[in-house]
């Protein structure tokens, strides 16, 4: 459709303000991140002059950072696997078991994806306490798997459903096992819909507060965002160091997220259109 | 849930015989996943919510009391103002992120869609601050906004709009507008993309069509573009709904878990998190009951929304 040089100047302005927006304050976190305490004050705005990383040693050797990416990465890593593979075996029986149970364990799986789970945080502080899991990265593990698995199940069952049958029933008429055919046979040919798993319950699963903040009490257990959160308590004045771990926490999403930006709009947004 | 449909039965029939050992089979594959799920999201739910329901110290409620939580929660005004203020405070929060987030959303994926250069770029700008955590998105608006840096007031001074300069945050009249508002810069990409893939999804030849006939840009948009989106406009309004009844994040990140100051920004979320797990004000000590109740009243309140939209969804079915 033609356009007017109008209409057209209107529409960048306003996308183009928007941008600014978004960018300027994660423009002023990085840029103060690498300046000293009184250039942050004097001059918030200029590029920092001179470079000070400062704020980022300090936070990854004194205040533990080193640590918590530790953990995050170990939780993060381990959830996401454990829900690929169960959610995945799971949705191959869902997908070709054919009977009234199979119809009402995927209802049940998919009533998850509109109920938020921490409604049931109490039971589930009680339940991860008696498993002597309170305070360890550990306990975190099954509650995430729990929440990324109705997405898990929606999606992938979803995909398995298109596979032609053909492939499967000649794997059937070698004498294959189901397992074996799973295995070996329909896990390859998931991995785009694995893909839209990882990246919907990524994000979530590493910027969660939520539950670290409920579960962990002690620095050896803890993670990025709740080391993060106890940024203010702990060193309200310097203002270098807080700003550094700001950075620290987020630069390692932003990067990935520019390196995939096509696939992440497409998982997180199909990921909430389900829903 | 229009979109969920039952799991198919595969295309071809197979030999009975078979039947028993391949209900085995599934039965096996599903169990790990059902096991953890059922033990750490479905029945933790039933369970928080069954707690509801008893009263006593401690971690464990053990003594049944009916309705009495809930009476308490709504009667007593030690738990009654704070509760309604949290009610009060989490429907201003969403109903700015209707009017806000999603008309922006909207806007935004109409220019996006018209197909102008660059619009992946922007698209992309739009949607990176849905990727970063909302705690790291509370502080740094938190510094932002801070009076002693004042980043937001500099510029402002700059803008020849000095005059406008305040304490954001401490203003128990403005903080929860700033807090939603951060919440929409945050979380507008997400209806973006949305709407965006709706509008995608809009045959040319239906636009094409309306203009030939006549119509202008804002009447395609209003008559046939909208009464299209409906269906998408109900999945983010109810997104949206379930997001901002659970907000925690965001006010614990930009104002505690009081929503300081005076409770100016306290939602369902700080409300449930201050009962259940950190201890309220000035009884300091978690009482699991009550907690229970503030969770039960969340959960009833996002049953009668969900069912609202899934009976809108099925009535426009129906008519279609």
């Amino acid at each position: 459709m033609k356009r007017s040089f109008g209409a057209k100047s209107a529409i960048y302005a306003i996308l183009v303000v928007w941008s600014l927006v978004v960018l300027f304050p994660l423009y002023t976190m990085v840029v103060n991140s690498v300046k000293r305490q009184r250039d942050i004050f004097r001059n918030p705005f200029i590029p920092p002059w001179p470079l000070t990383f400062e704020g980022f040693t300090s936070a990854w050797q004194d205040g533990r950072f080193d640590l918590y990416f530790r953990n995050s990465i170990f939780v993060t890593v381990v959830s996401l696997l454990l829900i690929v593979f169960l959610g995945s075996m799971a949705s191959y029986a869902l997908a070709n078991w054919r009977s009234k149970w199979s119809t009402f364990i995927f209802i049940l799986f998919v009533a998850g994806l509109m109920i938020p789970i921490r409604l049931g945080t109490i039971n589930i502080f009680q339940i991860v306490q008696s498993l002597n899991l309170i305070d360890n990265v550990f306990g975190l593990l099954p509650v995430y798997i729990a929440m990324g698995l109705p997405i898990s199940v929606f999606v992938l069952t979803s995909f398995i459903r298109t596979i032609p049958h053909e492939l499967i029933d000649a794997a059937h008429v070698d004498g294959a096992s189901e397992w074996r055919i799973y295995w070996s046979i329909v896990l390859p040919l998931l991995r785009p819909a694995i893909a839209t798993v990882i990246i919907f319950n990524l994000i979530p699963i590493w910027n969660d507060l939520w539950f670290p903040l409920i579960f962990i009490r002690s620095e050896e257990q803890r993670t990025v965002i709740l080391g993060v959160s106890m940024l203010f308590g702990q060193y309200q004045s310097n203002w270098t160091r807080i700003l550094s771990a700001l950075s620290l926490s987020a630069i390692p999403i932003l990067i990935l997220y520019i390196l995939m930006s096509k696939q992440f709009i497409k998982g997180l947004t199909a990921g909430a259109v389900k829903g | 849930m229009t979109t969920i449909s039952a799991p198919q039965a595969p295309s071809q029939v197979r030999p009975n015989r078979y039947k028993d050992r391949r209900r085995l089979t599934w039965i096996l594959f599903l169990l790990p996943a059902l096991l953890i799920y059922l033990g750490f999201m479905a029945a933790p739910l039933i369970n928080s919510l069954g707690l509801s329901f008893y009263t006593g110290a401690g971690l464990r409620p053990e003594k049944f009391v009916g309705f009495a939580n809930y009476q308490e929660l709504l009667t007593n005004p030690l738990w009654r103002d704070r509760f309604l203020n949290a009610l009060r405070n989490t429907i201003i929060f969403f109903t700015i992120h209707m009017l806000v987030q999603n008309t922006l959303g909207l806007l935004f994926a109409v220019l996006l869609a018209s197909g102008i250069k660059g619009h992946s770029f922007f698209r992309t700008i739009i949607f990176i601050p849905a990727t970063l955590s909302v705690l790291v998105i509370g502080f740094l608006w938190r510094l932002i906004l801070n009076p002693q840096w004042g980043a937001v007031n500099k510029l402002l001074d700059a803008a020849g709009l000095g005059f406008l300069a305040r304490p954001w945050l401490g203003d128990p009249g403005l903080i929860l507008i700033i807090i939603s508002l951060v919440s929409v810069w945050q979380w507008v990409g997400l209806p973006t993309m949305m709407y965006l893939a709706g509008l995608l999804t809009i045959p040319d030849e239906l636009t094409e069509a309306a203009r030939v006939d006549g119509a202008n840009a804002w009447q395609t948009f209003w008559r046939i573009k909208i009464p299209l989106l409906i269906p998408v406009i109900g999945i983010v309004a109810v997104l949206t709904f379930v997001g901002n009844f659970n907000a925690f994040d965001i006010v614990y990140a930009m104002a505690g878990a009081r929503g300081d100051p005076k409770y100016a920004a306290d939602l369902m979320g700080t409300f449930f998190y201050r009962t259940a797990i950190a201890g309220e004000h000035p009884v300091a000590r978690p009482d699991m009951g009550i907690g229970a109740a503030v969770a039960g009243v969340t959960f009833v309140i996002l049953l009668v929304g969900v069912t609202f939209w899934l009976v809108g969804s099925r009535q426009r079915d129906y008519e279609l």
